[in-house]
């Protein structure tokens, strides 16, 4: 282990080392920090300056119970559920055949294909952003969650497949072969051979890509207009500008729009590790 | 006897059972590989196409050749526009990649086993999961001249206050830190992953060569922490180039178009209440393609390379 392990060198350096942590971890997280201090003082907070000092009330179920109930953030963040978890489903799925088909079998075009799947995934968006958009325009999708899922299921299978390839690739090869000299069917080694064995690799991309998408706001603002369509990073802005200098209900809106990745994050963290590094850190 | 029996059985199955192989991977790839060229590759030449004419995104498209390309080299000799968001993108990418030693020192800092350490790193790691908007929001605030926490603590120690995000001097400087930090605790976990596969019985060798600290470091954990480097590497560009959200959402490409970059100056002029200048932005969005490209290819190279070795 690098550095050596601080069970090994002097206790002050292990008190040192303990009390560094937590202080390190104030200063790194003190912006967000701030923001959920902010999310539960009164409005009076802030006309009397009172912006960093202790609240003179707490008001966080208040401010919060407004953010659910006065305004369209419920919508919004049901919008970006609607508009995740299908991307999910879809990239995956689809991945899971493409991955399948760049990883076992060798064919002149392999290699180019998955090479394709991998530039296309590191483009700027805005190159396809005219095309995209009147691509959505003329199959009526404009400002539509299905346009949006269309598009992201499109451009994730680029970034899953390059995950899955590699993840099928390092799977042993030898029990495909067995199955092909017993005379299984292709499709059938595919559904009851790789896809049981796939299955860490489709819980960590499952996870990203929920985080990516979720996350997306270019998109949003790309394909999207109203209430009736976005998604919550996009609905931030407008709740913003709803409650223009409204701080404390600012900074709750930012909280709840920030609380799913959070919260799938620390429920699925191994899984989410794991798809992070592309299984290229063993 | 068992060829001659594979022989008839062979003759008796279907031509998809005995072209299967060969057939097989095609079906498997056709859905994705469909829609990836419908709403990815196909756009990429189209926006090559619009950006050859003068189009508002309704009405008739213009053919006028290359001068949208010449607008943009005036733009980038006047020093107006154009040059800004080339000049901005450049500092994005230089100082962007500080992410990648920041994030290996904090990583570095967390590789022990003391109470608690897991729920640290985890902690650590929180910006990179929360969306980019709200980090954006969040450092907005931060900033802000009247109660921000960062003037606030300059007032501790007499300086300030400083309009971080309404000074063009600071503007860009500001947003880019704010992209830091998500973008190194992205690196922070690549690296700690990595720490982990480090062999310990090279650490060890080192240790009996008296190899301490730095030299430790420089000699024998780097070069071990390689492929984590090269993720990182490539996160981090494509991240750098990428920068849209935060300044939308921070400054809106202002004071005075100081904060712009090319991604968001391609939406403004294609997007916004500016005016639908489509052909214009589609030529902004090929010049930060081809930037882009320059990277894509040593990427793919390098894959290329590994691809090799392996099976």
């Amino acid at each position: 282990m690098f550095p050596a392990p601080i069970a090994r060198s002097s206790r002050t350096w292990q008190i040192t080392y303990q009390t560094l942590l937590p202080i390190a971890l104030l200063f790194w997280l003190a912006p967000l920090i701030a923001v959920a201090v902010f999310s539960i003082k009164p409005d009076a907070d802030f006309t009397t300056g009172n912006y960093w000092g202790w609240p003179s009330t707490f008001e966080g179920i208040n401010n919060y119970s407004k953010v659910f109930l006065e305004s369209d953030m419920p919508r919004y963040l049901w919008n970006s559920v609607l508009i995740t978890v299908p991307t999910v489903f879809g990239a995956v799925a689809l991945s899971c055949m493409t991955g399948f088909a760049l990883g076992i079998y060798k064919f002149k075009a392999n290699l180019w294909i998955f090479f394709m799947f991998v530039a296309g995934n590191f483009v700027p968006f805005q190159i396809l952003m005219v095309p995209v958009r009147d691509l959505t325009l003329d199959l009526g999708l404009y400002n539509t969650k299905t346009g949006l899922v269309l598009f992201h299921i499109a451009f994730q299978t680029g970034f899953c497949t390059l995950f899955m390839r590699n993840f099928i690739r390092a799977l042993p090869f030898e029990l495909i072969e067995a199955a092909r000299v017993e005379g299984v069917a292709e499709w059938r080694i595919f559904w009851f051979v790789v896809m049981p064995l796939m299955r860490p690799a489709i819980a960590a991309l499952a996870v990203l890509i929920f985080t990516f998408i979720w996350n997306d706001y270019f998109w949003a603002v790309v394909l999207t207009q109203g209430a009736e369509s976005q998604p919550v990073t996009a609905g931030i802005t407008s709740f913003n500008a709803q409650y223009r200098a409204a701080y404390h209900l600012m900074s709750a809106g930012s909280i709840v729009a920030a609380i799913p990745p959070v919260a799938m994050f620390f429920l699925l963290q191994k899984h989410f590790i794991a798809g992070l590094t592309l299984g290229a850190v063993k | 006897m068992a060829v001659a029996a594979d022989a008839v059985q062979l003759e008796t199955r279907s031509w998809f059972h005995r072209n299967q192989q060969a057939i097989a991977p095609w079906l498997f790839l056709a859905p994705g590989v469909l829609f990836f060229l419908f709403y990815v590759i196909f756009p990429i030449f189209q926006s090559f196409n619009i950006s050859l004419y003068e189009w508002d995104g309704l009405g008739e498209a213009e053919f006028i050749g290359l001068r949208h390309y010449e607008d943009l080299y005036w733009e980038f000799a006047d020093r107006d526009a154009f040059f800004v968001s080339l000049k901005n993108n450049l500092l994005w990418l230089l100082l962007y990649l500080l992410a990648i030693p920041a994030g290996l020192f904090i990583a570095l800092f967390l590789n022990q086993t003391v109470v608690g350490i897991r729920l640290y790193k985890s902690l650590f790691f929180f910006p990179f999961v929360i969306s980019q908007v709200v980090v954006g929001l969040v450092f907005t605030w931060f900033y802000d001249p009247t109660f921000g926490l960062l003037n606030t603590m300059l007032g501790w120690v007499g300086l300030g206050p400083i309009n971080v995000l309404g000074d063009e001097r600071f503007v860009t400087y500001g947003i880019i830190l704010a992209g830091l930090w998500p973008q190194t605790a992205y690196c922070m976990i690549l690296y700690l992953t990595g720490l982990n596969a480090v062999d310990p019985e090279q650490i060890e060798a080192g240790r009996l060569d008296n190899a301490k600290g730095w030299k430790m470091l420089w000699y024998i954990i780097i070069p071990q922490l390689k492929p984590a480097t090269f993720i990182a590497f490539v996160v981090t560009i494509i991240g750098a180039l990428r920068s849209f959200d935060f300044i939308a959402v921070m400054t809106q490409g202002g004071p005075f178009g100081s904060s712009r970059v090319l991604a968001f100056y391609m939406f403004e002029v294609a997007l916004s209440e500016y005016g639908f200048r489509m052909g214009y932005g589609a030529a902004i969005a090929v010049v930060l393609f081809l930037i882009m490209l320059c990277f894509i290819a040593y990427f793919l190279w390098s894959m290329y390379r590994d691809q090799k070795g392996g099976r």
